[in-house]
């Protein structure tokens, strides 16, 4: 048999922590292998290592069967090895050619030689069937078109064996697909493929091998056919995880949230649209209402008008059935809602800050928490002790750990269980999941009904399909600022979700409802 | 066993953090004394001891001046130090020192029926002066995203050009025949607490006193109080300080407003310390400002560290004041103390970052891709170990 990489035995270790344990790794020509694991589990440090960042205490390195010794990316790059990370590595006022020819330039005399570099790059655009303006600038095309110049990049440096970091955490369902698709063409021409995910669905979809590891350890291979996901789960988190959000019917009283007509210009210069267009919807008390949509339709200005994040331009936002359109953010924190952010590292955390002090973020003002404008670090202290033992966060040094220096489903634990604990009326969930791995997304779900049957309102954002039909009792479709469509996840399929989002089944039906 | 780690840890990084400092200045010394070399090689060493010695060597005497200096320059670093502590960069301290300094003079020479709380006024006079000169910037850096510096910058020669026009047009203050503000009343003169006893022949009066206490309750408030803590939450991050509901403009416009009222108190202790110094007419931008910065860089921006780097630096500049004693040009005197100043501030700097450096090449963090420009350093896969960080160590001493 012969494989194209093969990581035989690595150990890895760090300083109280061994992050890679006898770990073997083996990656067949032309084939997708998926590499499958919770946060922390080792996935990035073998592929820091197979990428010579980390030299590993023990194991060694075969590609093409012969043994190697990466000691840096430069290395890995001459062996044909590449990777795109999770988030890009792109210069945002460069052009898609500019940036993929970056540091491997043409020159004559000292000058820029594009026109060859360009026909490269089309030729291999055509071929693989990435489709890309060449010279768009970087900033203004979308994420999924980013991606696909961090692909370019590493075809252009002719690598072979190319690793994708999460590259689906960022997309819409649609882009997904594309990627997909891109992948099996590039398995097709002969590139093998090292694809890190911690959602099973791309694995059935798209893998032909898939090799999980946990808490540091090398648990198996499975062949992707011929496993399901539940058990490729289990061989994830160790132990079975209930992948369907069990939840009884909704018990509604309350009205928690009510929408007037709200409005919020777009913020770009010039522009006089509405990017939330005369919204009007109810949240109660014992439901959990989603929001729907592909990123970009308005639903960030929807959450920041109603948190106050964001200036809204007309309409009113009722909490508990009082007007707050024009309260303070700290009233509103007070006055009943949480809000899990879409950005944990741009508004959830201050991330110099440690987990005691981000706990009490919201609440360091209450008298609990300080005395005559003294804070009360013990109670502080405490309260941030209480909130890692009952969120599970992992942090290297207790309550004082630098939120900067924990994973990013740690930080996302933090703010999840500082907004849970607070007990909001109403809990504004913004993509909670996001990044998250599969044990952390049954926690964040499970935490979410909790709330809800505690008898808390909870407004969910997401741009998964899966998460917004098991979670929600009601779906809100938000197609270019507007609600376009309500529908009862019960009766309705992800087929007819996407044609909403899409925009396809426009606002007809919507009257009708009404 | 997780515990002690944790103390061992802490403990380290602090002890880390003071020996920098301790570095740094060695580090200046010796770029010091190669200047000396440089500028007179016979007695370059007889001048070196002199100024590691000549604070100690004139009994209380030099001790006194070493606080007398150290007092504007132990505010106006804490000036800078708060502000950056709070996420804005405070350049604008001459300004806001020389304005501090004209409103105490002004009502230390005007005001003679306040009696005996008199001082205190002109104190706090200098106080809000500085404050109001900050709170341009802070404004505008608040409502209109307008960075700090320039604006701060600019403020700084308004308030030199303004205060020169105004000693200049009131009879009442200036003295024409010398070019300088006219002493203040006795009773605006801050009293000594009995320092020049203890310091006989010093300049040194009550305004060190005033200065530590200072920067201990600035202390208190950055580490201990609510506000603090709202203050540094807005410096770090400002959209997620509005996020958890903290005005994240009044924010910033305090925090650059009290940094304005330190660097007007260090005009204020300045100038009404009855140490025969007087606002002089002249078109330069008070030295006293800028020292700041060079204080607060080597204080680490904590305040307990201005305090004793203002002392530090204000103990170097008297050593140097005895190099006159050798045949050093006063020129070169000043090229001296500033070398040994910067070169530790910026040992310090360079310093920080080579530990990083060190630290991220043994994690193997700082490679950069193969062709691919510095920017595209790799992902650091931070989550895999919970990478202790190091840069704000220190900041809690």
């Amino acid at each position: 048999m012969d494989y194209v990489i093969e990581m035989l035995g690595i150990r890895k270790e760090f300083p109280g922590i061994v992050a890679n344990d006898n770990i073997t790794l083996q990656v067949k020509k032309g084939e997708i292998h998926a590499l499958l694991g919770e946060n922390g589990a080792g996935k990035s440090t073998l592929m820091s290592v197979l990428f010579g960042l980390y030299q590993p205490e023990k194991g060694c390195i075969k590609v093409k069967g012969k043994e190697v010794n990466i000691q840096g990316p430069l290395d890995a790059n001459a062996l044909g090895i590449g990777m795109v990370h999770q988030h890009f590595k792109l210069v945002h006022n460069f052009t898609v050619l500019q940036n993929i020819i970056l540091g491997m330039e043409t020159v004559q005399g000292g000058f820029l030689k594009m026109d060859e570099a360009r026909e490269k790059i089309i030729a291999l655009s055509k071929k693989y069937r990435l489709m890309v303006d060449p010279d768009a600038v970087i900033a203004d095309i979308s994420v999924g078109m980013q991606q696909r110049v961090e692909i370019l990049k590493m075809l252009y440096r002719e690598n072979e064996i190319l690793i994708l970091d999460e590259p689906t955490a960022v997309l819409t369902p649609q882009e997904i697909d594309e990627l997909m698709s891109i992948m099996k063409e590039l398995v097709k021409e002969g590139k093998s493929i090292i694809f890190i995910t911690h959602k099973l669905n791309e694995i059935k979809e798209v893998a032909d091998r898939c090799s999980v590891l946990r808490r540091g350890r090398y648990i198996g291979t499975v062949d992707v056919k011929t496993t399901d996901k539940e058990a490729m789960s289990e061989m994830m988190v160790g132990r079975k995880v209930n992948l369907n959000i069990e939840k009884a019917p909704a018990k509604t009283t309350d009205t928690v949230l009510k929408l007037e007509n709200l409005k919020v210009k777009s913020k770009r210069e010039g522009s006089t649209t509405f990017v939330v267009d005369d919204v009007n919807f109810e949240v109660k008390k014992g439901e959990i209402v989603s929001i729907a949509g592909i990123d970009g339709n308005g639903q960030s200005e929807l959450i920041q008008a109603i948190t106050g994040l964001m200036k809204q331009d007309g309409g009113h936002v009722y909490l508990n059935g009082e007007d707050v359109s024009h309260k303070s953010i700290r009233y509103k924190n007070t006055h009943g809602i949480g809000h899990i952010p879409e950005d944990r590292h741009r508004f959830g955390l201050v991330l110099d800050y440690s987990i005691a002090e981000n706990a009490v973020l919201q609440e360091y003002f209450e008298p609990r928490f300080q005395k005559f404008g003294f804070l009360r670090f013990g109670k502080i202290k405490e309260q941030a002790r209480m909130l890692i033992d009952r969120f599970d966060i992992r942090c290297g040094q207790g309550e004082k750990t630098t939120t900067r220096s924990m994973s990013g489903g740690n930080q996302q634990k933090i703010i999840i269980g500082r907004e849970i604990d607070r007990n909001p009326d109403l809990l504004i969930a913004v993509q909670p999941t996001r990044g998250l791995d599969v044990g952390a997304i049954e926690f964040v779900h499970n935490q979410l009904v909790k709330q809800r049957d505690a008898g808390s309102g909870v407004l969910l954002v997401s741009f998964e399909l899966d998460e917004v039909m098991n979670l929600s009792d009601r779906i809100l479709v938000m197609f270019e600022g507007k609600i376009v469509a309500e529908l009862d996840p019960k009766k309705t399929t992800q087929n007819e979700l996407g044609l909403y989002m899409a925009g396809s089944e426009g606002g007809d039906d919507l009257n009708d409802a009404k | 066993m997780m515990q002690n780690k944790k103390i061992k840890k802490d403990k380290e990084s602090k002890n880390r953090a003071y020996l920098s400092s301790i570095i740094a200045i060695v580090v200046g010394l010796l770029f010091g004394y190669i200047v000396l070399m440089i500028a007179n090689p016979e007695q370059a060493t007889d001048g070196f001891i002199q100024i590691l010695t000549g604070a100690v060597t004139n009994d209380m005497k030099g001790i006194g001046q070493v606080f007398y200096y150290a007092t504007p320059i132990m505010l106006t670093g804490l000036s800078v130090a708060f502000a950056f502590k709070t996420g804005l960069f405070n350049i604008g301290t001459p300004g806001q020192f020389i304005v501090g300094a004209y409103a105490g003079v002004y009502v230390g020479v005007k005001f003679t029926a306040l009696g005996p709380i008199h001082w205190i006024v002109a104190l706090l006079a200098a106080c809000i002066a500085g404050a109001i000169w900050a709170l341009v910037p802070g404004v505008l850096k608040a409502f209109c995203n307008v960075n700090e510096v320039i604006s701060a910058i600019m403020m700084n020669y308004i308030g030199m050009y303004l205060v020169n026009y105004l000693l200049k047009g009131n009879v009442d203050l200036f003295n024409t025949l010398k070019n300088e503000s006219n002493p203040v009343a006795d009773s605006a003169t801050i009293p000594k607490f009995g320092l020049d006893k203890l310091f006989e022949g010093s300049a040194v009066g009550g305004g060190i006193i005033i200065a530590i206490i200072i920067v201990i309750i600035m202390y208190i408030v950055l580490n201990k109080t609510t506000f603090g803590f709202e203050l540094k939450a807005v410096g770090f991050n400002r959209e997620a300080s509005k996020y958890a509901g903290i005005n994240e403009k009044r924010g910033i416009i305090l925090s650059m407003a009290i940094a304005g009222a330190l660097a007007g108190i260090a005009g204020g202790l300045l100038y009404l310390g009855g140490s025969g110094k007087y606002i002089e007419v002249v078109d330069v931008l008070a030295p006293e400002g800028f020292n700041g910065i060079s204080v607060a860089l080597l204080g680490l921006s904590n305040p307990i560290g201005v305090a004793f780097s203002a002392i530090f630096i204000a103990y170097i500049t008297q050593g140097g004041f005895y190099l006159q004693l050798f045949d050093f040009a006063p020129e070169i005197i000043d090229i001296i103390i500033a070398v040994i100043i910067y070169f530790s501030a910026f040992a310090l700097i360079l310093q920080a970052t080579y530990s990083n450096f060190i630290k991220k090449r043994r994690n193997k963090l700082a490679e950069r891709l193969p062709g691919k420009p510095a920017e595209q350093t790799i992902e650091v896969p931070i989550d895999e170990l919970e990478v202790v960080e190091e840069e704000k160590e220190g900041d809690d001493v």
